[in-house]
């Protein structure tokens, strides 16, 4: 057990608290903690990312860590503790199933995903393969939250932490994409944030709710 | 084989956790007041408690049974064991062969389905009504104690405490990214088992939402003296437990007198952090309905198990 190295065992201990993060925020009832919890995940990403950077000298993963520290832990949540002030979204998030269960659900998802990991991770020779099951169980989350929530901002929320999950994937995996991919990535994920931001509006205008079941009411004609 | 020295460490750590556990009852709640702008009653106040009801008489009710009268004295004696197997001084406790972490989970166990009857036995309302909430939080608890344990218990390669802190803390420094998990679910745990704000108040006396308080409502004079003293003694145990799993630095190995002494005062000043990070979470937090306490304890179960999970894939040679 001590033959692994100390860098190591921090970029375990910062997967598993991304990981301890997921958890919380599926468990959490309100929107403003919930961005509050994807801040910090973004800079436990952060820090993850810059301990690899330093244990395995890789330049640009340097590149990539202020690039979530600046997006992930800064600007996106800005951005959307900004676009609940102004859509004025107050009290809970409605989960369509009750937390208990979603938890369960939960537990499940990461058990299949660290079985799924286990035998792709033996194949990697990087440092930080064994948190490879951690990043895919924290897609995998983010997929279950924004498949049981029903608010349109929590959905994004998600969609941004499935984001949190892949990059922490790419890192563990091949010590990080490529830098023309990762930007292009980070760009992506910053203007889909605005544009669904534009979206919130028209959606609240439309049905004076930001409940997404009005929409299935939509028809062609 | 029970050498001398270890039998007075033994008793010395019995006699110090019989004193220490009202001064740290006393100590949270005057961090309470504190932290809500009161005035706070003196640090020995859960003493002059203790020396009050022990000169009062004892009145029982009528149709109470002898296991109303032996219930605390069960109790008592139950956290009395807990205080003498948890380390809180030193490892070599000649006590501690007695029950392993396990056994000590069914102690508390014992202590709580004793305390539950005696409520029900003389057939208030109020007394059923809390026996059933209290046996509702225990079956609740024990699930997510006992993954706690098995998570410790699987890095030291023992469910035996005093060989779990022995090897916690006499090793190299490593990272346990699991032990990140059980810790969050040890203390949402001991918060629902020693009823603490989320899930009980130990202040309250309002019918609607109290657990513990229900249930020793018709205790009086020396019995409800001793259900008190136990209920700080198993405060003092958890909180012991906690700080020997997860902070085990400064209890002495051996039996050695200077080590000895030199972790009296790291415990102490470990259990005055540990008092105002209690009261901090007792301020801050508003208590739960009683329907949402399964969910609380749902979530620290599913953090143990997490842990028990993060163990096997990070921590163990792929």
């Amino acid at each position: 057990m001590s033959s692994i190295p100390l860098s190591a065992q921090f970029i375990n201990l910062f997967a598993a608290i991304i990981l301890l993060l997921a958890f919380a925020m599926l468990a959490q009832r309100r929107v403003l903690q919930l961005i509050d919890l994807f801040a910090l995940q973004g800079a436990t990403l952060f820090l993850s990312t810059l301990t690899v950077a330093l244990t395995t000298g890789q330049a640009h993963l340097y590149g990539s860590a202020a690039l979530t520290l600046v997006l992930k832990a800064i600007l996106l949540p800005w951005i959307l503790h900004r676009l609940v002030r102004k859509l004025n979204i107050k009290g809970e998030v409605e989960p369509l199933i009750n937390i208990p269960t979603t938890m369960l659900v939960g537990l499940v998802l990461v058990i299949i995903a660290f079985n799924v990991a286990l035998p792709i991770s033996q194949l990697a020779h990087t440092i930080t393969r064994g948190t490879l099951g951690i990043a895919l169980a924290v897609v995998m989350l983010a997929f279950l939250m924004m498949i049981t929530r029903r608010k349109a901002i929590t959905q994004v929320v998600g969609f941004l932490s499935m984001e949190n999950g892949l990059f922490l994937a790419a890192t563990s995996a091949t010590y990080g994409m490529p830098m023309v991919v990762e930007l292009g990535i980070a760009l992506d994920v910053l203007v889909g944030a605005i544009i669904l931001g534009v979206f919130f509006f028209q959606i609240r205008d439309q049905f004076d709710s930001l409940d997404i079941h009005h929409m299935e009411k939509l028809k062609d004609s | 084989m029970i050498s001398i020295s270890g039998l007075i460490g033994q008793l010395f750590a019995i006699a110090l956790a019989l004193a220490l556990a009202p001064l740290l009852s006393g100590w949270v709640g005057m961090c309470r007041a504190w932290l809500q702008s009161r005035t706070a009653p003196p640090l020995w106040q859960p003493y002059y408690m203790l020396h009050k009801l022990f000169h009062k008489d004892v009145v029982l009710a009528e149709g109470a049974s002898s296991l109303f009268r032996v219930a605390p004295f069960v109790m008592f004696g139950c956290m009395v064991l807990a205080c003498a197997i948890v380390p809180s001084l030193s490892t070599d406790l000649p006590f501690a062969p007695a029950a392993d972490a396990l056994a000590l989970v069914g102690v508390f166990g014992l202590a709580r389905i004793f305390i539950a009857l005696a409520a029900m036995d003389i057939g208030t309302s109020f007394g059923t009504l809390g026996g059933r909430r209290e046996m509702l939080i225990g079956f609740l608890a024990e699930p997510a104690l006992l993954m706690v344990i098995f998570t410790v218990a699987m890095i030291a390669q023992s469910t035996s405490v005093a060989t779990i802190v022995e090897t916690l803390a006499h090793r190299d420094f490593y990272i346990h990214p699991s032990l990140a998990f059980a810790g969050v679910a040890f203390t949402f745990v001991s918060l629902a088992e020693n009823a603490r704000v989320p899930v009980d108040n130990p202040a309250t006396h309002l019918e609607l939402t109290m657990i513990h308080e229900a249930m020793i409502l018709e205790y009086s004079g020396r019995h409800l003296a001793l259900i008190e003293w136990a209920a700080s003694l198993k405060l003092y145990a958890y909180s012991c437990l906690g700080l020997a799993f997860f902070f085990p630095w400064g209890i002495a190995a051996g039996d050695s007198f200077p080590a000895l002494l030199a972790a009296i005062p790291l415990l102490v000043l470990k259990l005055a952090i540990g008092g105002v990070l209690l009261a901090g979470i007792e301020t801050i937090n508003a208590k739960l309905r009683i329907f949402r306490a399964p969910e609380f304890l749902g979530t620290a179960f599913l953090l143990a198990v997490l842990g028990l999970l993060v163990r096997l894939l990070l921590e163990t040679k792929l």
